[in-house]
C-alpha cells in the first residue's frame, strides 16, 4: 500500500455561457494526473503559473473538490470520505502556505494561531495546550515567550516558521508546502529550507513540495513531477530530470534557469535558442492536435515522459 | 563599451522621515554608470536598492524624503532640478521598468496609448507618427501581433506580454539610461529568460546604460557587466561581474552566494546568515554594518570607519573584515552554525 | 451586451411578480380600506350603500380574484382609481413623478458639483489644511439628519431671509410653458435640491477621497511619472479616471436612492412629488396609490441595479458583460 497515491485526478471548473448560463465548457485545471508518494520522501511538483500544481495540492488537502479520480491516502480514498471521516484524516495532512504575511491572522496571538488546529481536533486543558505550543515554537527555533506576540512583530522567515509550527502541532504525516519560500529573501529562504529538512528527519515527514523555482526543487526533492496545463509531462528522480530531461517542455524550463556563472552567459543564451528552435520544429512530437501533451510513458524504473 | 560616464552618483544619501527623524535608506553611495553598460545593484529587501532607483528618478514622495549628494547626468545634478525640469528628463533620457507588469500599467488605458504617452510629452510627433512608432516599438519588444496589442487593455495580455509593453514604454523615447527595478521577479522562469534575453538584445542594439536592481544573483550573472552589492544602505562590494562571482570578498556577498540553492552544486545544507536585516531605525550607523551578523569574527578585524576601498584593480570592498572572514562551517565551529 | 440586458429583464419578471404579490398581501392586511373613513364622516352612508359600493369596487371578491384584477390592470398600465382623489392613479402620478425626477436629478447634479471638487482636493492634498476642512465638512454633513437640515434651510432662506418660496413646485399665478413658468419652477427647486444635495455629498466625497489616496500610490501612477507626465496630467489622465470607477458604478443606485429618499424633502418643502403623495396616501388609506408607488419603486430599484452594471462595464474595460 502506498503512502499517497493519486489516480487519474481531474479538477474541472465549469465555464458558463449563453442566455441561460448553461455550462458550455470546462477549465481543466488538473486533467487526469497520477502519481505516488513514498513515506519520508520529498516530491516536487513544478510548473509555471496556471499549470495546476497548486490546485493539485489544494485538492489533496480537501480545499478544492475533485471532479473525478482517486486520492488514496494510506489506502483510503479521500475523495469518497464523508465530511466527518475526512475531518479525521485532515490531521494527518497539513499545509504550509506561500505568503507568510497573509496566511497568519494579524489579530490573533501566536499562541492562538498555533493552537487553532489543536482546538479543532483535540480537547486539551489550557495548560497542556500552552505546553504543546511552547514545545513546537521551540522546535521551529523561536523564543517560547513569543507565543504572546502578534504576527506583525516577526520577520518573514519567522512568520513562515510560525506557519510551520501550526502545521506540526497535530503530528501530521504529510505536509503540502505550496511555494513556502517564494516570498522570502535568499538568505531567509535558505533558513526555512534547511529547517524544513531538519524537521523532516525528526518527525519522519513526507513533503509534497510545490514550487516554480527549479533551483529550490532540485535542492529539496527526491523525485519531481513536471506539470504543464493540468497534465504531467515528465516524472523522475531529481537527477534524471536535471541531467537527462526528455520532454521539450522540461528542457525549456531547465534552460530558463539563470546560470550563476557569468562565464557561461553566452552558452546559456545559445542553449535557449537551440531549445526554442527544437520546440518549434518538433512541436508535433510532443503535443497532440489540441496542444495537449500525451500520456506518461515509462522509460526507466523511475523515469517517465509524456510521449506519443 | 565606451568609458564616458553616463550617470555619476556622488555621496548620494536618501533619508526618510519617520516620527520626525530622518533615517538614511541609501547612505553615501558613490557609483558611476558608463554609457552602454549594465550595472546591477543587488541585495535583499531593505538594503536600499529600490530607494536608490527612485532617488535617481526623483520619484520619492516629496516632503517625507531628504536627498543629499549629487546625481550627475548629462552635466546636470538631477537633485537640484525642479519637478518640471525633471519631467523633461524622465521618460526621455531615463526610462524605467517596474517589477510587476500587472500593476505598472494603467488598467483603463489601451497599451498603445500608454506607449504613446511618453512621446506626447517629449516629442512633437503627429498622432499618426506616434502610432506608427508605437507599433514599431511593440514589434521591437517581441509582441507577435502589434496591431492587435496596440488596441488591447493590459488585463487582456499575459504577464510576459505586459512586461514587454512596460519595456516598450521605457524605451519609447530611446533613453540613454534605463533603470530596471526587479524586471523579472514577478514572472515565470521561462518568461524571465525571454525578458532577460530581450533586455540584453535591446541594450546591445540601442547602446543603453542599464541599472538593474535585483535580488536574484542568477539574473545578475546573466545580465550585468558590473555589480554593486548593497547592504543596509551602503555598497559593500563593487566589481565586474566575473570577478564578483569568481572571487567574492565581502562577507555579505559570500554569504549570499552560499545561500542560493544552485542547480550547479548539490550541497545538503544552505548557508544561513545569522540574524535579520536591521530595520531603518535600528541600523548600526557606526562601524561595519554587517558586524552583528558575523559575530564569530573578532571585533578588531573590523574597521572603525569602513570605506569602500579598491583592493585590486576595479574591485572595491568595504571594511577590512573580509581579510579575516571564514564561514563557521569551514572550521567546524559548530557554535556559530545557524540552521 | 444586448443579450445581457435582455436576460436581466427576463430575470426581472419573476422578481416583479413576487414583489406584486407581497405588496398586495400587505395592503390587504392593513386595517381598514378607503371607505372606512367615509363611514364615520359621512352621515348619509349606511351599511347598505357601503356594501353596494364595496361590491362595485370589487372589495368583496376573493383575494386572488382581486389580485388578478389588479395585476392584470398593471400590465395594461392601469393602476386603478385613487379612491380619495377620484382620478386614475396613473394620471395622479404623472405630474408628481415628473417633479420628483426633476428634484432627484437636481440633487444628483448639485451633489456631484460639490462633492467631486471637495473629494479631489481632499484626496490629492491629503493632510493639508484644505483636506482637514473637507474632512470636517464631511463629519458635519454625516452627523446632520436630512429633515433637521432641511428645516433649518427652510427657516433661514425661506422664512427669515425670504429668498426662496417655502412650498410648492411652481407659482400658481404663472402661465404654463412661459419663461416665467420655468423660472418659477427653478426658484422652487433650489432650496429643496440644495438641502438634499449637501447632505448627499458625504458618501461621494468619502469614496472619492479614499479612492484617490489609494490610487495615487499605485505602480501605474509611478510609471506615468517616470514617463515625465506632469503632475496635473498624472491626476487627470491616470489617478482620477481610476478613482471615479466606484462612483460611476454607484450612479444607478444613487438615482433610485434619491427618488426613494425624497419623502422627507417633499414633505418638509410641501413639494408635490411622489414622496409627499406616498405619505398622504398611507394616512388616507388610498391603497391603490400606495401599491402603485411601491411597485414603481421596486421596478426602479431593479432598473437602477441594471443601470449601474451597464455604466460600470462602459467605464471599466476589465468588466465585460455578455
Amino acid at each position: 500500500m502506498s503512502f499517497l497515491k493519486v489516480n487519474n485526478l481531474k479538477v474541472y471548473y465549469p465555464i458558463r455561457g449563453g442566455f441561460f448560463r448553461r455550462v458550455v465548457d470546462h477549465v481543466k485545471a488538473v486533467d487526469d494526473i497520477s502519481f505516488e508518494l513514498k513515506q519520508g520522501e520529498t516530491y516536487g511538483l513544478v510548473g509555471e503559473s496556471g499549470c495546476g500544481k497548486t490546485t493539485t495540492g489544494r485538492t489533496i488537502i480537501g480545499l478544492n473538490k475533485s471532479t473525478s479520480g482517486e486520492i488514496l491516502f494510506e489506502g483510503k480514498d479521500l475523495t469518497k470520505l464523508s465530511r466527518r471521516d475526512f475531518h479525521h484524516h485532515r490531521q494527518d495532512i497539513q499545509m504550509i502556505f506561500q505568503d507568510p504575511y497573509s496566511s497568519l491572522n494579524p489579530r490573533k496571538r501566536v499562541l492562538d494561531i498555533i493552537a487553532e488546529p489543536l482546538r479543532n481536533f483535540e480537547r486539551l486543558s489550557p495548560g497542556e495546550e500552552k505546553r504543546k505550543v511552547e514545545y513546537y515554537i521551540e522546535k521551529v527555533g523561536l523564543n517560547p515567550e513569543s507565543i504572546y506576540k502578534y504576527p506583525h512583530e516577526f520577520s518573514g522567515g519567522q512568520r513562515q516558521r510560525i506557519g510551520i509550527a501550526r502545521a506540526l502541532t497535530l503530528n501530521p504525516k504529510l505536509i503540502i508546502a505550496d511555494e513556502p519560500v517564494s516570498a522570502l529573501d535568499v538568505s531567509v529562504q535558505a533558513q526555512v529550507l534547511n529547517f524544513m529538512q531538519d524537521i523532516q528527519k525528526e518527525f519522519n515527514l513526507t513533503y509534497l513540495f510545490i514550487s516554480h523555482d527549479l533551483g529550490i526543487i532540485q535542492h529539496m526533492c527526491d523525485r519531481i513531477g513536471i506539470m504543464y496545463r493540468g497534465q504531467f509531462v515528465e516524472q523522475g528522480t531529481s537527477k534524471e530530470i536535471y541531467s537527462n530531461p526528455q520532454h521539450i517542455y522540461t528542457k525549456r524550463l531547465i534552460s530558463a534557469i539563470p546560470d550563476i556563472n557569468p562565464e557561461k552567459r553566452v552558452r546559456q543564451v545559445e542553449l535557449r535558442q537551440e531549445i526554442n528552435a527544437e520546440y518549434k520544429n518538433s512541436y508535433e512530437k510532443y503535443f497532440n492536435a489540441e496542444g495537449k501533451v500525451y500520456q506518461l510513458k515509462q522509460i526507466s524504473d523511475t523515469h517517465s515522459v509524456a510521449l506519443p | 563599451m565606451s568609458n564616458q560616464p553616463l550617470l555619476e552618483l556622488k555621496n548620494l544619501r536618501t533619508s526618510f522621515r519617520i516620527n520626525n527623524n530622518y533615517y538614511a535608506a541609501v547612505d553615501d553611495v558613490t557609483l558611476t554608470i558608463k554609457e552602454n553598460e549594465v550595472v546591477a545593484i543587488v541585495g535583499e529587501s531593505g538594503c536600499g536598492k529600490s530607494a536608490l532607483a527612485l532617488s535617481i528618478m526623483g520619484l520619492h514622495p516629496q516632503g517625507r524624503t531628504k536627498l543629499e549628494g549629487n546625481v550627475n547626468f548629462n552635466g546636470k545634478n538631477l537633485l537640484s532640478l525642479t519637478t518640471s525640469e525633471m519631467n523633461k528628463i524622465r521618460g526621455k533620457d531615463i526610462g524605467m521598468i517596474f517589477q510587476d507588469p500587472l500593476t505598472a500599467l494603467n488598467p483603463l488605458m489601451t497599451c498603445g496609448r500608454q506607449i504613446e504617452e511618453s512621446m506626447t510629452y517629449h516629442t512633437n510627433l503627429s498622432s499618426g507618427k506616434k502610432k506608427q512608432k508605437a507599433l514599431e516599438l511593440l514589434k521591437k519588444v517581441g509582441i507577435p501581433n502589434p496591431e492587435r496589442t496596440y488596441k488591447q487593455f493590459p488585463h487582456e495580455l499575459s504577464g510576459g506580454m505586459r512586461q514587454r509593453v512596460v519595456i516598450a514604454i521605457a524605451i519609447a523615447c530611446e533613453p540613454s539610461l534605463v533603470i530596471a527595478d526587479e524586471p523579472t521577479t514577478a514572472l515565470d522562469v521561462t518568461i524571465q529568460a525571454q525578458i532577460m534575453d530581450l533586455l540584453k538584445d535591446l541594450q546591445r542594439q540601442m547602446k543603453t546604460g542599464i541599472i538593474l536592481i535585483t535580488h536574484d544573483l542568477g539574473v545578475v550573472a546573466e545580465m550585468a557587466d558590473r555589480v554593486a552589492v548593497m547592504y543596509a544602505g551602503e555598497i559593500v562590494e563593487l566589481a565586474d561581474v566575473k570577478t564578483l562571482f569568481k572571487n567574492p570578498l565581502h562577507p555579505y556577498t559570500r554569504s549570499l552566494l552560499n545561500s542560493i540553492p544552485s542547480t550547479a552544486s548539490e550541497k545538503d545544507r544552505l548557508h544561513v546568515i545569522k540574524g535579520i536585516v536591521p530595520s531603518l531605525q535600528n541600523l548600526p550607523r557606526e562601524g561595519c554594518r554587517f558586524k552583528e551578523r558575523i559575530d564569530w569574527i573578532d571585533d578588531h578585524n573590523h574597521e572603525e570607519h569602513p570605506i569602500l576601498r579598491e583592493v585590486e584593480a576595479n574591485h572595491y570592498v568595504r571594511c577590512t573584515c573580509y581579510n579575516h572572514f571564514h564561514f563557521p562551517e569551514e572550521i567546524g565551529d559548530s557554535k556559530y552554525v545557524v540552521s | 451586451m444586448i443579450k445581457f440586458i435582455l436576460r436581466r429583464f427576463v430575470v426581472m419578471i419573476p422578481q416583479l411578480i413576487i414583489l406584486s404579490v407581497l405588496i398586495f398581501a400587505l395592503a390587504k392586511a392593513m386595517p381598514g380600506d378607503a371607505l372606512t373613513g367615509q363611514l364615520a364622516s359621512n352621515p348619509k352612508m349606511d351599511a347598505q350603500t357601503l356594501h353596494e359600493l364595496k361590491q362595485k369596487l370589487g372589495l368583496l371578491d376573493p383575494p386572488y380574484k382581486q389580485y388578478l384584477h389588479w395585476a392584470g390592470g398593471l400590465l395594461h398600465g392601469d393602476m386603478g382609481m385613487s379612491v380619495i382623489h377620484q382620478v386614475p392613479v396613473t394620471q395622479l402620478l404623472a405630474g408628481r413623478m415628473e417633479n420628483t425626477l426633476i428634484l432627484s436629478l437636481a440633487i444628483l447634479i448639485l451633489s456631484y458639483m460639490i462633492a467631486i471638487p471637495l473629494g479631489i482636493v481632499g484626496g490629492r492634498w491629503t493632510d493639508s489644511w484644505a483636506d482637514k476642512m473637507v474632512v470636517g465638512y464631511n463629519y458635519l454633513t454625516f452627523a446632520t439628519p436630512l429633515f433637521i437640515f432641511a428645516l433649518i434651510m427652510l427657516f433661514i432662506f425661506g422664512f427669515v431671509l425670504n429668498w426662496f418660496p417655502t412650498s410648492g413646485s411652481v407659482d400658481i399665478r404663472v402661465e404654463d410653458g412661459t419663461f416665467s413658468y420655468y423660472m418659477s419652477k427653478l426658484n422652487h427647486l433650489i432650496l429643496p435640491a440644495l438641502s438634499g444635495a449637501i447632505v448627499n455629498t458625504t458618501v461621494t466625497i468619502q469614496y472619492l477621497r479614499n479612492e484617490i489616496i489609494d490610487t495615487k500610490i499605485k505602480d501605474f501612477v509611478k510609471t506615468a511619472r517616470a514617463k515625465g507626465v506632469n503632475e496635473s496630467k498624472v491626476y487627470t489622465q491616470h489617478i482620477l479616471r481610476n478613482s471615479f470607477l466606484p462612483i460611476a458604478a454607484f450612479l444607478g443606485y444613487e438615482i433610485v436612492y434619491l427618488i426613494g429618499g425624497s419623502v422627507f424633502l417633499e414633505t418638509i418643502y410641501g413639494y408635490p412629488g411622489i414622496g409627499q403623495l406616498f405619505i398622504a396616501s398611507i394616512s388616507q388609506r388610498d391603497f391603490s396609490v400606495v401599491t402603485a408607488l411601491v411597485m414603481i419603486s421596486g421596478l426602479a430599484t431593479l432598473i437602477g441595479t441594471l443601470l449601474s452594471d451597464i455604466i460600470l462595464s462602459a467605464v471599466d474595460p476589465r468588466i465585460r458583460i455578455e
